[in-house]
This record gives structure tokens, C-alpha cells and sequence, in this order.
């Protein structure tokens, strides 16, 4: 679409009609393939609607251990969200925009979690934050008791969050280019500046979207805080851990719960990728609209 | 087509595969099973055989059933025991499932019933042994733990099994016989989250049973207590309604039950079925 | 009162030193690769010379040896870009854009925005303000991008290939707006389009393999081209004059000429240049008389081969050229030194003022 918005003439730009390049097409049988792959994902989740005892869901889902549980879930998710926003925003950039020794060990490393297993996520906390950990004796010693906390819950959500709002924030960052900040700069603002004017609101759509998958992430994360946290009602058990709990004594309740989780789940995930974006603001996190208004200049200075 | 079927197409797939994101976060809990052992998988693909015996027993067993299904084997030549240890509640949902089991030995006498409940237990369950509780501390026993009272000492940092769980069930019913209430800062799921909290030293102590405290080896102390007795655990076990291999099975239920079978439960911690 | 720089980027086997007075706008020309925009990213501070010094004014950009030494970041340099991509701000409008070099210098906001606005009615966008860059074309965009260096008031005014993205109804619109623009200014314009350097520039500055290989006033350069680069520019051919009603006032020729592109009349009476390629040449032994045409009397002063045709050369120096194929002159017999005439039509003919 590049050529054709730089050529034309005055007037307001067209945008083209998006759903042209379905005109492409694809085999047919790809929608085979992908239909199987759809009902994978799917079928589980009807089913387990289908095993809902709905006479008793209301009282399964707000009894006092489900609806503290829920809550517990909620507050910790969202505390992880803004704690991988504050920390994982600085790594993105650090990670999309500087260029230092070992930075592609530190985004491997930084990735890592999303391919460890909770559980051994968990055991890394338990020996950094622990009461024999690395970090665990000067923690004690401020007063601080991160060991079967809530703390501890939201650390061991940060911990496996962070990458998924690190990944989507960097992917953001690194399509925006920094064609922008190289322009506001010579325009005159400082680095501080153009973080806050250009290149923030510029991945605002990538950083929102990170920070829904990182919350998503955060509410269904159950190995590394069964690992690190522990399990009591309001301090540290989790809708994850609850539901976990349950099954072994009630299987009703652990279904019922679980299709709330998946409710709230699909819901938030849901709500950051409503529709197609405004336009204007389509920019970096479609991977497509920043490069829009800017095509690849042919040795260009940016 | 028309092209905006397609667009529609693929922004379902796109949903799809967002939910996938969501449900990978509750993976976990299908991974690692109620004793945190890993599953043994579906047992005796190769159970037409004749001779092989499949035996579902509780994650608590597998030191002492490897032992004896050895001894089975070498005492009845042409046979094979195919073993799968879980958590009981585990084995339970898998065999109503429709999970080919000959013989399932339970750590408690609730899931035992549930399985009768279902119809899947062939004759009366055996009572084979019984297990009671014990305190597990981090080597050294830092905090000074000498009684079950001390567990209730504030600042003690007590690790107990949920009260859903066997384990937990019977911690709650010492609490009450002997008038102590526990705070603990854990109720887990299962005995090995408890005594993994010991062993890294999380915790102070934990309420765990005789049987995994002696696994556990030098990685932990045990402090047996006498209001432990205000609790036995008992271990059933049953032929499953339906076993391909009935003959085997009973022969199996034998040695279990009989001297050779207890000399072994005995060596791993258990003590013997209350007549 | 200059600017002066002098940079070595060896891993670009770039070298270069140039300086301009405090009004010249310089045009560098040169094949990709050259270093062209490796210039303006030292200049601007985007890169960093391996060795070299730039000094503003007397204020010192940078001043490094082996990577080490004094280093003014970019946003303290006064040395705004002009992209040939507008890169206006997607999430402001045309009017915030333009406010943001004021507002960067620390102009309160209705200040900054004043100011704003009256560059965009400056680059004629005034109509503009509210609109987002999305909302604008390709050429509206490019004025605002104009207007939004400009505000930042640069002491230096960085262009790289502004006209490059346009289409052809909107790059010229640019070009006049440029050449009122820049009047006055001290500015850097890279391009590869000869009109640029003809009607933008006071001078040309020919970068071929990072080092600057010929420099001076565009029409000596052109007129007399030492780089191979210039010589290949020079095929075009160009008179220079005073603009009339029906074109171009040479010396001692009239060319008829037309812009098409230029809305409005031309300004007459101004100097001006008359460009046309010598593909449009036809060569005739006799003066040919028609429709409206240009038919010059010359002497032949050179015949050489380029491509597949004969390149004719001819006039005071041998700044006039015409494409003819072999057999035609092999029919007219040409040799250097006979007289014969140039003839174009007035359609092949773009006068620019200049």
C-alpha cells in the first residue's frame, strides 16, 4: 500500500479496503487443517462446558473459597500487570533500541520463561527470594517476608508475565523504527522527550496488547506459585490453585471454576483485540501501520 | 468463496489460537499430578497378553510395589506386572474413565469408595496396611520442633496438606481430637509439595506421613509424635470389576496381603492394617 | 559565521569536508552508495564519525579523534531533517507536529502553537492544522514536514531527497515552496535530480565513493563537469537566461519552452534555465520553420558514440548535445566544424526559474 499513498495527489488518502487481499486466496484445504487445529483447541472447551452441573453453578462459583479465590486472582494479576509494565517497558527498549555487548544472551535469558516449566520457574524463585535463597536473608532482614506472601504470588506472575509484555513491546518497538525518534531528536528533544512524546504513544497499541497477554498469563499462572507461594485461601491460593484443589474432592466445582477462568480469560484477551484498530493509531502493534505512512527510504539518513 | 467469508475465517483462527495462549496458562495443572510424581502414563498397551497384570496404586506405594511386583514376577514366571503410580484420586477419575486397571490400591478408604460407588470394585476391598502422620523438619530442625504442640508455637512457619486431601484430612482431625489449632501458612495439594517446602526450608515443619518422611531420606527429619495414632490412614485395596486378568490379579491381592507382601510395606514405613 | 565539517567514517570509507556561509543552500549529488546520507546522519549527530569536526557558528558540533572527543547530541545540534518520508507524528496533528520543535525547546504550549500555526499557513497547509497525517497526502504531508523543521528554527537545515516520495504533481509544488523557503537559509540538500540543484542550490557538491569528487556553482559544474558522475548529469542539455513571456532569453538565443507543471505564470523577467534532453534533439542542415519550435544555428564540435545512438555535441564549448542514430548521420554527412541547426519543440522544453 506504500507506493500507492506516497503517489498520489492531494486530497485526503483512501485507505484500501482491507478485505481486498482475501481476493488472494489460499488452498482449500488449509481451512481443513485449520479447522482440526481450531476444534483442538475447542472441542476440550466444549466439552468441559458440556460437563457444567448448571443447577449448581451459581452456588459452585461464588462460594466464599471460589469467590476469594477469584479475587486473590484478580488483585495479583493485576499488581504482575503493572509491575511487567514498569519493568518490562525499560527492557524492550533497552532490548529494541540500544545496542551493547551480550544483549542477545539477556533477550534469550530474558525469554526464557516462556518455554521453562512453571514449576522450575518456582524452584528459581524459591532459591533467589526464599528464606535460604539468594536474595532471601537481606529481604528478611528489611522486614520483608516473601515466602508464603501474596508478594510472592505476584512475583512468581511477574516472573513468568514479563516476557510476554517484553516480546509484544520490543516486536512493537522494532517495527516503529527509530525513523520517528531520529526526527524528533534533530527537531530538538531530548531523549526524555522524545521517549515520552514519540516513542511511547507510537507502541501504545503493542504495549496495551502486551500488558493484556501478560495479565491473561498472570491469572492462569499455576506451577511457579504452587512452586514458590504455597496454597492458603486469601493469602496465596489462586483460582488456578483452587480449581486444582477442588478436583480432588469435587470435581463439579473445579469444572464450574474453570469455566470462569476461561470466561475472564477470554473476556480480557477479547477486549484488547476488539475490532480492527482506528485508523491512525493502527501503528506499530499491527506491524503494518507505522510502516504505512513511512516506506523504506533507499539510503535514507533514518 | 466470497472474500469476506474468508476475512471472517480467519479472524475466528485468530481467536483460536488466542485462546490457546489463555489455556497454556493453566497447563500446568495437567502436567504434574496430585503427589507431584510424574504420570506413569496409560498403562499395558500390551495388556492382552496373557500374564500381565496392571496394577493403579497410590503415588505413596511405589517404593514398596516396585519391590514386591519383582517379587511377583520372579514367584510366577510368564507374568508381568505393569505398574502406574498417581495420586488416588487421580487413579480413580482414570479407571472410570475406562482406564484398563486389574488391581487398584488406594491410600485412603474415601476414594476406595467412590470407585465402589461407580461399581468398578470386584468383591470387598483388603485393607493392606496404614500410614500415620509425622512431623518432617529441615535438617537441624531449626526452629526446635519436639511436639505436635510446637507446630501451634506463634511464628512457626507450619506447612500442612489441604484439608481436600487425605493428608490434610487427617491433620484436621488431630488438630481436633487433641484441641491444637494449627495456623498454617500452607495448605497444599499434596504430601510432596509439603515436604518440598521442608526440604528447601521454606517451612519450619510439615505434617507429612511416616512413609514419605523415609523417603525423603537425609533431606529432612522426622519427629513422630503420639497423637498421630488419633489418626490412621488406611490403605485399601481391590481387584477392579472387569480386570482381563482376574487370576493375577487375586494372586497379586495375595502377596500383598500376605507376609511377604508386609515385611516389605513394613521396610518402606507402613504399618500394618488394623484387624 | 559558517558551518564547517570535516568527518572520516572509515568502515564507510567515507571522507569528507565541506563548509557553507551562513545563507548557502548546497546541493550534493552523487550515485547511491556515495555517502550522501552518511553526511547528513554526521552531520545531524545519528552517527558517529570515527574521526573529525564540525563546528556551527563557532559552536561545536563534535570534535573526535579515534571515536573520543567533545560530542553534541542531536537534539543540542540545531540541525533539523527532512526525510524523504514526511515521518510526521502518526498520533498528532498536523498542527501538534509542527508545534513539537517549539514545544521541545521549552515555547509554552499556545506559544508553540502560534508559532505552528503560522508556519503551516507559511508552507500554504494552513487549512491543514486538525487534520492527522493519515488524513493528509503524500505532498500535503511533505509541506508539513517542511513547516515542522522550519518551526524547530535550525540553524542548519538537513534535506534528504525531500522530492523523492512525490508523485510528479507534487513535487514541483515542493520545489517552489522549497526554493521560497530555503532563500536565506543555510540548508543541505541531497538529490538526484538536476532541477533540484539548479533551482534550489547555490552549489553543488559531487560525492562519489565517500569522497567529494568536483564541487562549485551548479552551472559551472554542469557546464564544465571534471567527475564522471557531473558529466553524466550534464547530458541534459540546459541554457540559462532571463525568463520571457514565451520562455527563455538567452544571450543570443530565444527558446520557447513551457512548464507544465508550475501553476501560475512564470516570473518574468527573472533568471531562469531552459532544460531539455538531447534525445529531443533533431539535427537538420536547414533552418526548419512549423509549429512552435526551437531551431538553433551551431557548429558541430564533436561526434562521439553513446549507446546505441551518436551524441552530437555542438556550440560554445560544446554545451548543447542531440541523440541522432548512426544512419541519420551517416545521411547528413556530419564531421565537426560544419554548421547545421538544433531543432526542438517548444513541448520538449521546461523552463524553471532559477
Amino acid at each position: 500500500m506504500t507506493p500507492a499513498r506516497s503517489r498520489t495527489g492531494a486530497g485526503p488518502q483512501v485507505p484500501k479496503p482491507r478485505k481486498a487481499l482475501a481476493h488472494i486466496g489460499i488452498p482449500a484445504w488449509i481451512y481443513t487443517v485449520a479447522a482440526a487445529g481450531g476444534l483442538l483447541v475447542l472441542l476440550p472447551l466444549i466439552a468441559m462446558v458440556a460437563r457444567v452441573n448448571w443447577p449448581q453453578f451459581i452456588p459452585l462459583v461464588t462460594s466464599d473459597s471460589s469467590l476469594t479465590a477469584l479475587g486473590l486472582s484478580l488483585r495479583t494479576s493485576a499488581t504482575s500487570t503493572v509491575l511487567c509494565v514498569i519493568l518490562g517497558v525499560p527492557l524492550a527498549l533497552v532490548l529494541a533500541r540500544a545496542s551493547f555487548p551480550g544483549q542477545r544472551v539477556l533477550r534469550s535469558l530474558v525469554l526464557l520463561p516462556l518455554v521453562l516449566p512453571p514449576v522450575v520457574g518456582g524452584i528459581a524463585l524459591l532459591y533467589t527470594f526464599g528464606r535460604q535463597g539468594l536474595l532471601g536473608r537481606s529481604v528478611e532482614m528489611l522486614g520483608l517476608q516473601i515466602a508464603f506472601s501474596t508478594t510472592a504470588v505476584v512475583l512468581a506472575q511477574t516472573f513468568v508475565s514479563l516476557p510476554f509484555l517484553v516480546v509484544s513491546l520490543e516486536g512493537a518497538l522494532r517495527t516503529a523504527g527509530p525513523k520517528y525518534e531520529a526526527v524528533a531528536a534533530t527537531l530538538g528533544a531530548r531523549p526524555g522527550t522524545v521517549l515520552r512524546r514519540v516513542t511511547l504513544p507510537l507502541v501504545l497499541p503493542g504495549l496495551a496488547s502486551g500488558a493484556v497477554l501478560s495479565f491473561a498469563r498472570s491469572l492462569g499462572e499455576f506451577g511457579a506459585t504452587l512452586t514458590f507461594a504455597g496454597s492458603l485461601q486469601g493469602v496465596t491460593r489462586t483460582l488456578p490453585l483452587e480449581i486444582y484443589l477442588q478436583r480432588e474432592t469435587d470435581a463439579d466445582a473445579a469444572v464450574a471454576l474453570s469455566l470462569v477462568l476461561v470466561a475472564v480469560s477470554v473476556t480480557v484477551v477479547a477486549l484488547a483485540h476488539r475490532g480492527p484498530r482506528p485508523p491512525g493509531r493502527a501503528s506499530a502493534a499491527g506491524g503494518e501501520g507505522a510502516t504505512t505512512a513511512a516506506p523504506a527510504s533507499r539510503g535514507g539518513v533514518l | 468463496m466470497k472474500p469476506t467469508r474468508g476475512f471472517a475465517r480467519a479472524k475466528v483462527a485468530a481467536t483460536v489460537s488466542l485462546l490457546a495462549v489463555t489455556l497454556a496458562g493453566c497447563g500446568p495443572a495437567g502436567q504434574v499430578d496430585q503427589n507431584g510424581n510424574k504420570d506413569g502414563g496409560e498403562p499395558g498397551a500390551g495388556g492382552t497378553a496373557t500374564g500381565t497384570v496392571t496394577v493403579f496404586a497410590a503415588a505413596s506405594l511405589k517404593a514398596a510395589f516396585t519391590e514386591l511386583a519383582g517379587k511377583f514376577e520372579a514367584s510366577h514366571p510368564g507374568t508381568k506386572v505393569s505398574l502406574s503410580f498417581a495420586g488416588s484420586a487421580d487413579l480413580v477419575t482414570q479407571i472410570t474413565q475406562g482406564a484398563p486397571a486389574d488391581v487398584f490400591a488406594s491410600a485412603d478408604t474415601r476414594n476406595m469408595a467412590k470407585l465402589q460407588d461407580s461399581g468398578l470394585v470386584d468383591g470387598e476391598p483388603r485393607d493392606f496396611a496404614t500410614n500415620t502422620l509425622t512431623i518432617a523438619v529441615p535438617p537441624g530442625n531449626p526452629a526446635g520442633i519436639a511436639s505436635f504442640r510446637d507446630l501451634a508455637r506463634p511464628g512457626t512457619k507450619v506447612v500442612v496438606c489441604a484439608s481436600q486431601v487425605p493428608c490434610g484430612a487427617a491433620a484436621v482431625t488431630i488438630e481436633q481430637e487433641t484441641g491444637t489449632a494449627l495456623s498454617p501458612v500452607s495448605e497444599e495439594s499434596s504430601v510432596t509439595d509439603v515436604l518440598g517446602k521442608v526440604v528447601s526450608g521454606e517451612a519450619d515443619a510439615g505434617l507429612v506421613y511416616v512413609t514419605d518422611a523415609k523417603n525423603a531420606g537425609s533431606k529432612v527429619e522426622s519427629i513422630p509424635f503420639t497423637e498421630a495414632a488419633r489418626a490412621v490412614n488406611t490403605y485399601p485395596m481391590a481387584a477392579v470389576k472387569g480386570a482381563r486378568n482376574k487370576q493375577a490379579a487375586e494372586a497379586f491381592l495375595e502377596l500383598v496381603t500376605g507376609s511377604e507382601g508386609q515385611a516389605a510395606l513394613g521396610n518402606a514405613g507402613f504399618g500394618a492394617p488394623q484387624q | 559565521m559558517t558551518f564547517t565539517v570535516q568527518a572520516v567514517v572509515a568502515d564507510r570509507g567515507f571522507d569528507v569536508s565541506l563548509s557553507l556561509g551562513p545563507t548557502e543552500t548546497v546541493a550534493v549529488m552523487g550515485p547511491n552508495g556515495a555517502g550522501k546520507s552518511t553526511l547528513l546522519a554526521v552531520i545531524a549527530g545519528l552517527l558517529h564519525p570515527d574521526s573529525g569536526r564540525a563546528e556551527v557558528d563557532g559552536r561545536v558540533l563534535f570534535d573526535v579523534a579515534g571515536g573520543r572527543g567533545p560530542w553534541t547530541p542531536p537534539h543540542r545540534r540545531g540541525t533539523a531533517l527532512l526525510a524523504q518520508e514526511p515521518l510526521l507524528f502518526p498520533h498528532l496533528s498536523a498542527l501538534d507536529n509542527v508545534a513539537f520543535g517549539p514545544r521541545s525547546a521549552g515555547t509554552p504550549k499556545q506559544q508553540a502553537r502560534d508559532s505552528a500555526s503560522r508556519w503551516l499557513a507559511e508552507v500554504e497547509a494552513g487549512e491543514l492544522e486538525s487534520r492527522r497525517p493519515v488524513e493528509l497526502s503524500g505532498g500535503q504531508s511533505q509541506r508539513v514536514a517542511v513547516a515542522r523543521a522550519l518551526a524547530a528554527d535550525p540553524g542548519l537545515l538537513l534535506l534528504d531527497e525531500p522530492m523523492a516520495a512525490l508523485d510528479i504533481h507534487a513535487a514541483p509544488l515542493l520545489r517552489r515552496l522549497l526554493k521560497r523557503v530555503l532563500a536565506g537559509r543555510r540548508a543541505i540538500i541531497i538529490t538526484h535530480d538536476i532541477l533540484d540543484a539548479l533551482i534550489l542550490a547555490d552549489r553543488v557538491v559531487i560525492l562519489e565513493n565517500g569522497r567529494i569528487s568536483e564541487e562549485g556553482p551548479t552551472r559551472d559544474v554542469l557546464l564544465r563537469p571534471r567527475s564522471r558522475f557531473a558529466a553524466g548529469l550534464a547530458g541534459l542539455n540546459f541554457v540559462v537566461g532571463t525568463i520571457t513571456e514565451h520562455g527563455l532569453q538567452a544571450r543570443d538565443l530565444a527558446v520557447y519552452g513551457q512548464h507544465d507543471d508550475l501553476p501560475g505564470p512564470l516570473p518574468i523577467g527573472q533568471p531562469g534555465v531552459a532544460v531539455f534532453p538531447p534525445s529531443a534533439v533533431s539535427v537538420f542542415m536547414a533552418e526548419a520553420h512549423g509549429s512552435p519550435r526551437n531551431s538553433f544555428p551551431v557548429t558541430i564540435t564533436d561526434l562521439e558514440p553513446h549507446g546505441d545512438r551518436i551524441r552530437v555535441r555542438a556550440g560554445e564549448g560544446g554545451q548543447l548535445s542531440a541523440d541522432i542514430t548512426p544512419e541519420s548521420s551517416a545521411d547528413l554527412a556530419l564531421v565537426p566544424g560544419i554548421e547545421v541547426y538544433f531543432v526542438i519543440k517548444a513541448g520538449a522544453v521546461s523552463i524553471y526559474p532559477g
